[in-house]
This record gives structure tokens, sequence and C-alpha cells, in this order.
């Protein structure tokens, strides 16, 4: 059961990687002189919108939570647009949270906000599809010892890594290099995108060697 | 014998601030110099000797003056574009006219860093490059006393007249005949100091008893300094200047005589940068324009070039040769070859000869193996062809084929002397490397020490036995004394160059030599007592990773990554962003952990205090290799458990949560207020805007509500008396700040007089004494009478109050909102973040140091000298007095640190009841955290000596530390202080 189980989320944690991997690349095709470094503003913006669309069929695909009531129609409803609201509400807090670590506040608004969507997407919206509009629970899973399945590990290890990643990705920003990858905010959205990958991978790997340490209580 | 913790890190320190001393004594190269008093010298050479027998060359004289009267005109902060680019076509009509079609040279010349007034005054008149440390005795310049063209003159007779800048008068006291010094003490002042040169002008002009006039202006730099290279105060300044060129350069021609031109010379000591101070390296700094003017040079012809590029140092010796003088002997410049290209073939080559002998000179006197050195090869050479020349010219030989010959020898010793001053600029940086090993030995076993003992100090006792008489290890101490002593011998009898700690008395030697060996033995014993005990605690090291907090791996991942980045110059020139981004990453920790204190506990309080009953042992266990006291952790962490439910009490528990918020929206606000740094140090921040004039009420109505807000938070824990000195001392402040002008008062609306405002300042240090006075009686009782430990928290919190009174009157108004968020801060996270959370000392003391060194930036400083104010040693003083104005200075500059180490002391004492040893404790991890940085940094900059930008970057950064080790060292002797009280109460 359990090996099934991490080979399962294996599988899709590479999917989402190949879909990242895929925003950098096939654009490229459609669009002359789409990079990357160049355009980075609409690769954030494909980016986001990859790979939330990509999280969320993934979601309706495999279904990890297995909620066991059915609930009406206009019960979803409004759980979607909850799940919205608190999509949005993770955007305006990353982004005043970047604004507080010293992003510039007028200029450059467009770039801040399009990373601070980036790193909701990498972060909120898979906590969103994986445990629903439900504070207690984002709590519960991202204290110590709180997750109860591999899903729920992986959503802490990616969403770490994301973190860190932006964190590490805003070192080389005062080197006076002067690449086009130090301009604001493409090292922060790398770093977060690397982390991201990072965690992907990383995730089923660590889940694996620690499986027998592993064991969920139930509620 | 046993030793506090407290106690054993203020030693550490003191030593540590010796090495530092000694390793800063080693890394400031004296400058290069031939003998150290001028007055012995030798004759000047004959031009060289014609080969054969029988022809000797008779001309053994320095050559005459080339010109009459010589004018200097030094405008400070003269960029290179405000005369060469569009400001100067546009500014100085007059000038550039001469420039572009009169008889004029121009070049660019190079200033070196430091660019600050007095080292560039020195390099200009001795032609030598003054060492870095130049710029710490800026402030008060003693008499030169190496050869220099000024003194030159003098004993020659030349008479000097000089109006301007007064550190000339003090550079060169008796010097002039006559002299007007103007003090560059009002920065904000334009005109009246240029006035009061220009003032003299049309009387010495018309006048014929003088033979060098020089005159020093420094509106420009003032201009620069408030309002940077692009205000429009720049151009009418400009203008000024010009006129004033042009009246000088009538009045010269029209006095002209047949015998001998006049000479008018226009230079700038520095540049400016974009943000108009100056004091490092960049292009604007370091280009002045150097213009020569004088009806001996051929009129321009045919179309403008651009003006070459010339060292600053060249105008000394050009203006020596000029004035028919001898080239000082620590010049390193070169003769500007186009200033003597009228003169004759022979004369020419009798100039560069006589340069290039001084070079050499130089060369022999300062380097053994000057003869393997290219210059010096290349004069010779020069040398030998020169006197091939002279043999032609003394037998009549008239033809083309002399000219040809005489511009070739010219050439190879043009060449000679370029590679001599090279070599020579180079020797600056040659840096007495057996002291900065002593140094950096001592820095580096006080280190490891301190390193070492970190478990044993941080034990609930804060107490350790200090081995000092084993006898195995005294052999050893002894026979480590003599090898030192053999290698001291051996290094200073071979030493080639100068050393310092050779030339130290050999008792201070042994001295230093016996604290080497000792430390060393120290650090040897804790070692082996370390591995005696290593058998236990292994285990506990395992389970000791895992019980660390987020908190905990922050700090030490912090404290490590900001110590490599100080091996990048980028990161040095941009520190504040390092401490910005960790406070922040600091804050929101804290926010997480408050969460999970807040919501988690409630919930699961249960299972975790059962788990926690469960787990004491080993995290008791843990904590002692992990830094924390036993007794203080499990209660920390039992009653962080049982009290949790009390703790949460309803809106305490949501201003504890939004604590966290508010300290970073502050910490944000105040990186907006003062752009430091280098990158974006050009970016608008409010501090510009509320200092540019226009924005006066504004500023005083901040400085106002600022001070309201000081006096509230700090009067809180204060006896009535402070209170009220307190209150009258802020308002000290504010007229201390509307007096120079820098505020205004509701009611006044014409900016009349404007004084020094001294009778002000003194009032406000009438109450900072008081204070501080009362705060000290306090402490003083608390330890006699062993009273109650709220006496001494009082007394504690009045010092503390009497040192915010202090930097209020130091800090510029626009800066006052720092002190008052510094206090704010700190109360948030007194009342709402460390106590909820019973953070233990080591982690209070790390914050503490962060947050300090935050604010050492916030308040707009940073790792440049450019941006030390030094208006703050001027406070309250009629003229510069060495003492207080060098305290004062320091004081104003590491306020952010000094606060916040001593609200750190106050603190702790208050928790005293909680943890016996948290100021012991306190003390010593502050010892640590100055001396990681201080240790790396000191091994990276030996590394990095002869980087590109060791002395823009590396060397002021050096500076900074060092000051920041005696600093701390003065902290922490006081926090011993309040240990020893406190333990002899127990």
């Amino acid at each position: 059961m359990k090996e099934a189980a991490i080979r399962r989320l294996l599988a899709a944690n590479l999917l989402c990687v190949l879909s990242v991997v895929l925003t950098a690349v096939v654009p490229a095709f459609f669009w002359d002189g789409f990079t990357v470094l160049g355009t980075h503003l609409t690769w954030l913006c494909i980016c986001s919108g990859c790979v939330s669309t990509f999280n969320i069929l993934l979601h309706l695909v495999l279904k990890p939570n297995l909620s066991p009531k059915r609930s009406s129609f206009a019960h979803k409803i409004s759980r979607f647009l909850k799940c919205c609201i608190y999509f949005f509400m993770s955007c305006i807090l990353f982004h005043a949270i970047i604004v507080l670590y010293g992003a510039p506040l007028i200029e450059s608004v467009t770039e801040t906000f399009l990373f601070a969507v980036l790193l909701s997407t990498f972060t909120t919206l898979q906590c969103l599809c994986m445990l629903g509009p439900n504070i207690q629970a984002w709590i519960r899973v991202f204290s110590k010892n709180g997750a109860m399945s591999i899903w729920e590990n992986s959503l802490q290890i990616t969403t770490m890594c994301t973190i860190f990643g932006a964190w590490f990705g805003a070192f080389p920003i005062p080197l006076d290099w002067d690449r086009p990858w130090q301009v604001w905010p493409v090292s922060c959205s790398l770093g977060a995108t690397f982390g991201y990958t990072a965690g992907l991978i990383i995730a089923p790997l660590w889940i694996h060697w620690n499986r027998k340490q592993l064991t969920y209580k139930s509620r | 014998m046993r030793l506090r913790s407290g106690v054993f890190a203020a030693s550490c320190l003191l030593v540590e601030a010796l090495g530092v001393a000694l390793f800063l004594r080693g890394f400031f190269p004296v400058a290069v110099r031939s003998l150290p008093r001028r007055e012995a010298r030798g004759d000047p050479p004959a031009e060289p000797a014609p080969p054969g027998p029988g022809m000797v060359s008779n001309w053994t004289k320095i050559p005459p003056p080339l010109f009459k009267k010589v004018v200097l005109v030094l405008i400070d902060a003269l960029r290179d574009d405000f005369v060469f680019g569009s400001k100067g076509k546009q500014f100085m009509p007059y000038t550039t006219q001469v420039v572009e079609k009169g008889t004029s040279y121009s070049f660019i010349a190079e200033a070196k860093p430091p660019t600050v007034t007095m080292p560039r005054i020195k390099a200009l008149m001795t032609g030598s490059i003054p060492g870095f440390i130049d710029v710490i005795v800026n402030l008060n310049s003693p008499a030169l006393l190496d050869d220099n063209l000024i003194w030159q003159a003098k004993t020659t007779g030349k008479r000097i007249i000089f109006y301007g800048d007064d550190t000339w008068v003090k550079l060169f006291p008796k010097h002039f005949v006559e002299h007007d010094g103007t003090t560059s003490f009002f920065v904000s002042d334009f005109t009246e100091v240029d006035d009061n040169v220009t003032r003299h002008l049309d009387r010495v002009l018309k006048r014929e008893d003088w033979d060098l006039l020089i005159l020093h202006y420094l509106g420009l730099d003032h201009i620069g300094h408030m309002t940077g290279p692009n205000s429009p105060l720049v151009g009418p300044k400009l203008r000024e200047m010009d006129n004033i060129l042009k009246k000088i350069h009538i009045s010269l021609l029209s006095k002209e005589e047949a015998s001998l031109p006049n000479l008018l010379v226009v230079c700038g000591d520095h540049g400016m940068s974009e943000t108009g101070s100056h004091g490092g390296s960049s292009e604007g700094e370091v280009h002045t324009p150097l213009l020569f003017i004088s009806s001996a040079f051929e009129k321009r012809s045919g179309p403008l070039t651009q003006p070459g590029l010339v060292q600053q140092t060249d105008l000394a010796s050009t203006l020596a040769v000029g004035l028919g003088l001898p080239i000082s002997r620590n010049s390193v410049g070169n003769l500007i070859l186009p200033v003597v290209g009228g003169k004759t073939m022979r004369e020419q080559l009798r100039f560069v000869h006589l340069n290039g002998f001084q070079l050499s000179r130089l060369l022999q006197e300062n380097t053994p193996a000057y003869e393997k050195d290219p210059g010096y090869e290349h004069f010779k050479i020069a040398e030998k062809s020169h006197g091939n020349w002279i043999k032609l010219y003394l037998e009549g030989n008239n033809s083309e084929i002399l000219l040809n010959l005489g511009k070739k020898v010219l050439k190879q010793y043009l060449e000679a002397l370029k590679t001599l001053s090279s070599s020579l600029s180079k020797q600056v940086a040659q840096y007495d490397m057996y002291s900065m090993m002593v140094g950096t030995v001592i820095i580096m076993e006080v280190l490891l020490l301190l390193l070492l003992s970190i478990p044993k100090a941080l034990s609930s006792r804060a107490e350790f036995e200090v081995p000092l008489s084993p006898p195995l290890f005294s052999l050893l101490f002894y026979l480590m004394c003599l090898m030192l002593c053999a290698v001291h011998v051996i290094v200073c009898t071979s030493a080639e160059s100068l050393c310092y700690f050779c030339s130290m008395s050999w008792l201070t030697a042994v001295g230093v030599m016996m604290l080497i060996s000792a430390l060393m033995c120290g650090i040897l014993s804790a070692i082996a007592k370390i591995f005696e005990n290593s058998r236990l605690p292994l285990k506990n090291l395992v389970v000791s990773s895992s019980s660390w907090s987020e908190i905990d791996v922050l700090i030490l991942a912090g404290t490590i990554g900001h110590v490599l980045s100080l091996g990048a110059s980028s990161f040095i020139e941009e520190e504040h962003q390092t401490w910005y981004f960790l406070i922040n990453t600091l804050c929101l920790v804290l926010c997480q952990e408050l969460c999970r204190n807040n919501f988690l506990l409630k919930e699961w309080e249960p299972h975790h205090s059962t788990t926690m009953k469960q787990n004491f042992d080993s995290v008791g266990e843990a904590s002692e290799c992990k830094n924390i006291d036993i007794p203080a952790a499990g209660n920390s962490k039992l009653s962080k458990a049982t009290s949790s439910a009390e703790f949460i009490k309803g809106s305490d528990k949501w201003i504890s949560l939004a604590s966290p918020w508010i300290i970073l929206i502050c910490c944000r606000l105040l990186r907006s207020l003062n752009q430091t740094g280098v990158q974006w140090a050009h970016r608008s921040d409010f501090g510009h805007w509320l200092t540019s004039s226009e924005h006066k009420s504004e500023l005083s109505f901040l400085a106002a509500v600022s001070l309201l807000m000081i006096l509230f938070l700090v009067q809180r824990r204060c006896s009535l008396v402070s209170k009220i000195a307190m209150a009258l001392g802020l308002l000290g402040v504010y007229s201390y700040r509307a007096a120079i002008g820098n505020v205004i008062f509701p009611w006044q609306h014409d900016s009349k007089d404007i004084s020094k405002g001294i009778t002000e300042a003194r009032f406000v240090y009438v109450f900072v004494l008081g204070i501080v006075f009362t705060g000290t009686k306090d402490l003083l009782k608390s330890q006699v009478i062993s009273a109650d430990s709220s006496v001494k928290s009082t007394g504690l919190w009045e010092v503390y109050s009497g040192l915010v009174l202090l930097a209020a009157l130091l800090f510029r108004p626009h800066n006052l909102p720092v002190l008052v968020f510094c206090l704010l801060i700190q109360t948030m996270m007194t009342k709402y973040i460390w106590r909820p959370l019973k953070c233990d000392a080591a982690q209070i003391t790390v914050m503490h140091y962060w947050f300090g060194q935050a604010f050492f930036y916030f308040q707009g400083n940073s790792n440049g000298i450019a941006t030390v104010d030094i208006s703050a040693g001027f406070v309250g003083l009629e003229s510069y007095v060495e003492i207080p104005a060098i305290f004062l200075t320091a004081f104003a500059t590491y306020t952010g640190p000094l606060l916040w180490a001593i609200h750190l002391l106050c603190y702790l004492s208050s928790e005293v009841n909680r943890n016996s040893a948290a100021v012991g404790h306190g003390c010593f991890c502050y010892a640590v955290l100055r001396s990681v940085p201080v240790a790396i940094y000191i091994v990276l900059v030996t590394g990095l000596r002869y980087h590109l930008f060791i002395w823009s970057v590396f060397s002021p950064k050096l500076l900074y530390e060092g000051v920041h080790v005696f600093i701390t060292a003065a902290v922490c002797l006081f926090f011993m202080a309040m240990d020893q009280k406190h333990s002899q109460k127990v």
C-alpha cells in the first residue's frame, strides 16, 4: 500500500516538475523572443497559470484526500469561492511580506505582485487543493509532526523548499555583477522555482527513505 | 582560579582589543618617506657628467624659477565635469574659453582614495600619497612635518599668502606671511566661507609683496554635501568661481613684465560622488580638473583634445620646478612636461633629471633591492644617454641630430619616471606583516578560547575553572615563550622594512609573547578537558540537534552567513541589506513561534505537557550542549506549557501576535528613511526629502513629535526627577536644533540669526550628566546596601535614558524617528515577545546584537568613511577639542549598537530573578558575537590585501570593525561590573 502510494506521489510530482520545465521551453516555439530572463513577467504569468491548472487537474484526477462525506453542489461552490478568496489573500500577504523585506513600494509593483502570485501558486494553491479552506488543518499540517499522510508530508516539504528557495534567491541581488538575472525579481522567482522543483523531487525520496519512521496517526 | 563568564568575556575582549590595535597599526601602512625629518638633506645633483675625461658640466645648482608669481586656486570638490563638461561650458564661460583657445594646459588629475580634504592637501603639497590612517587624524590636523612645497618655498624666502580652509593653517603653521583661515564648520553655509576668501582678493592682487598666493574655496563642497552635484545651487557657485578666475587672470596678465611670466593653477582637491559626498573611490570622486594658465605657454592650436590624465601628486613636482625649488623628498609625482615645454632642450632634460634623481633616491631609501627595479634601471640608462647628449651639446653640435637625440633622451627619462613613481606608489601598500601576524594570532587565540568555553560559560552557574598553574603547561609555556622570543629576535634583526612591533620596547614585546603563549596553553588545556569529557556527551549531541528550535537554527545560520558574506566586497558595501534581511526573517520566525505558542499549545496542551515531562531529562541534558542552562530551559519549557492558558488573555494575545508585524513595518519605514550603501545610495529617501530646505516645517513637526514620543517611551520606568530632567532635556534638544537652523519654532517665520547653539547644547549636556549621575548613584546604592533589584534596574534604566537623551541631541533631526522606533521596538519586544516566549539569555543577546547592527545602518551609516557624521563631534563646543569630539562622534556613529547593548543589560538584569546567570551569559554571548566576525574578517583582509578594492571597501570596514571592538570591550566591562554586583549580593 505504502509503496504504491509513494510511487503515485512520485509520478504526480514528476509531472509537476515537467510542467514547470515545459513553461520555460514550450512558449519559445510559439513566440519569438521569449526567454525566461528576457520576458520574465510573461514567464511568471505562464508559469503560475500552468502550474495552477496542472495542480488542480492533478488534484481532480488523483483525489489524494479521501473526504468521506459527499457534499452538495452549493457547498462545493462556496468551497470554491472560499478557495479563491484565500488564494487572493495569500497573494496580498506575500506581496506585503516582500515589500517588508525591502522591495520598492511603488515602482515595479507588477513585478512584485507577480512574484507573490508565483509564490502563492507554489505554496497556497497546493494547500488549498490538498486541505481545502480549512485553517485548522493548515495549522496542524505545518506544525511539527502534524502530517497525516504522505501527501501532507510532501506538501510540507515542497512549501518549505519554495520559501527557502525564494529566501536564498535574494542573496545575489546586492552583488555588483550586473547580470540580467540579478534584476528584481528574477533571482528570487528563479530561486522559488528551483526550490519548488527540488522540493517536488526530494519529497518522495525523503518519504521513501524514512518510510519506516513515518507513522501517521489518524484522527 | 574560578572566573565568572562575564569577567572572562570582558578580559577576553580586552586582550582582543589589544590584538586588533596591533593589527590595525600594522595594516595601515605609513607613507613612503625618506628620512623622518626634513632637515637633513643633501645637495641637489649636478647634471650627469658627460663621458670622457676633462669635460664637466658646471650646472650644479637648482635651475632658476620659471614663473614670477604663482596663484593656486583650489576649489574644494571641483569635479572634472564641472570644468570640462557641459556644466563648465554653461557656467564657466571664461574658463572654458581659456581652456579652448587661451594659453593654458588642462589635465584631469587623479586623486587617490581616501578622497578627503586633508590627505588631498598633503598629496598636493608633498607629492606623496598619504596613508589611509590620515583620515582618522583628519579632524585634528597636526603640522605637516614632511618635506613639502610650502616649507621649501618659505626657506628660499618666498612670500606666501593663504586664504581659505584653515586646515592649511594648521598643516603649515607660521609658513604664511598673511593668512585668513575659514573653518568648514557649518556645512550649511554656502556663501560666507567663500566671501571670506574673496574679500581679500582685490587688495592682494594690487600688491606686489608676494610670490605665491593660495586660495581654497569651500562653498562648492558644502553645496555638494547638502544638495548633491546636480542641485541648482551648483551653477551660480561655478559662475562665481569663474568670475574670480577671470579677475585673477586679468590682473596677473596686466602685471606681467618682460622678465618672467606669472602662472595661475586651478585644481580641485577631490571630486564628488553622485550623492554629493566624497571619501570613496568612484570616478566622480577621484577625477579633478587641473589647469595651468600662463602667458608663457603656447596658444592652443588645432581642435580641442580630451585633457590628459595625470596624478594629483604630479602637481608638487611641477610647481617645485616652476618656482625653482628642490622637489620634495617624499614626492612620488612626475613632472608634467608640457608646463616646461617652452624651455630649451637642455633645461627640460635638467628638470626631468632632477625629478628622476629625487625619485630614484626615494626608491633607494625604501627598497633594499632597488637596483633591480626596472624604473631604476631605466633611469640609469637615461642618465647615461643624457651624459652623451651633454657631451654633444658642449661640443657645440647644434644640429637637428642634437634635437632628435634630446627628444629620445627625454622620452627615456619620462618612461623611467613613470616606472619609478608607479613602483613607489605600490610601496604605499607595503604592509607590516609581522605586526599583522602577531595581532592576528592574538585575536584568533582569543576567539578559539571563547568558542571552546561556550559550553562551560553558558552553563547554569556561568562560572568556570581557569587552569593557571598545571606544571605540564607551565613547561610548555616557558618553551613557547623562549621560542617566540627567538622568532622575534630573528624577524626583527632581519627585517628589511620598517616594523612597528619591532620598534616597541623589548619588555612590551616579551609581554606580548608571554600573553600569546599563555593563551595558547589555555586553549590546549581547554581542548584536553573537552577530550577528557568527550565520551559521555557524544550521544547528547545527536539529541540536541533534534531539539533545536527554528530560532536557534536561524541565529546560527545568520551569524555564520553574515561572517561568510564579509569576503565579498559587494556584501560589505551593502552590509545593511544583510542585516535588514536577517532581522526581517527573525521577526517572521518569531511570529511563527508566537502563533504556535498561542494556537497549538492550547489545543494540544495535555499531550504536550506529558511529552514535556517525558522529555525533560533529555532536554536538560541536551540543553547543556545547546548553550542553555538547565534549570532555565527546564523551567521555561515547563512553564511554557503550563502557563499557556493564563498567558492567553484576550487582547494581549492579539497584540502579541501583531507585534512582529508592527516591528516589520517599523523596520521597513526606517529602511526608507536613509538609503545607504553604494549601489542604491542615490535612490531618493525620506531623509533627503526632509532635509531639503523647502520641507523645514515638516521636519520641525516630525522632530517635535519624535521628541514627544521619546519622552513618552522612556519615562515609564524613570523616577520623577529624571522624568522632569528628561522633558527639559528634550526641550533643550529642540531649541538647540532651532538655534542652529535645522528646525523652526511655529512662531518664528524668518530664518534669522544662526548661531552655534552652544548654550542650548550645554543645557542638554547638563541634563544628560544629571540623569546618568542619578542612575549611577542608584547602581552604587544597590551595590552597597544590596537593596532589592528594583533599585538597580531603575538605575540601569536611568543610565539608559541619559544615553537616549544624548543620542537625541547628537542625531540629526531627520534621524530622530530612528531613536523613537528603537525605543518602540525594544518595548514591544520586551513585553510581547521575549517575556511570553521565555527566550533564554543567549537568544535574546543575539537578537539584541542583530537589531543593534541593523540600527547602525538605519541611522544612515554605511561601511564607507564618508557617512560618518563629524558634525556630531562639534555639538556644544566652541572649537575643535580632541577628546570630547572623538567621544561624541564615536557615540553618535555607534548609537544603534550601544543603545541595544545597554537595553540588553537592562532586560537581562530585570530577568535575574528567573535566571540568576543571565547577565553573565549575555555578556559572554555578546563577546563571542563580536569576536567571530572580527577574527574572520581580519584573516580575510590579510588574504585580500592586494585586492583592487582594499582601500575603498575593505579598509574602511576594517576601521569600523576595529572601533566596534573597542566599544564592545567597554560595554562588556560595564556588563561585568553589573554582574559582579549581583554576585556579591548573592
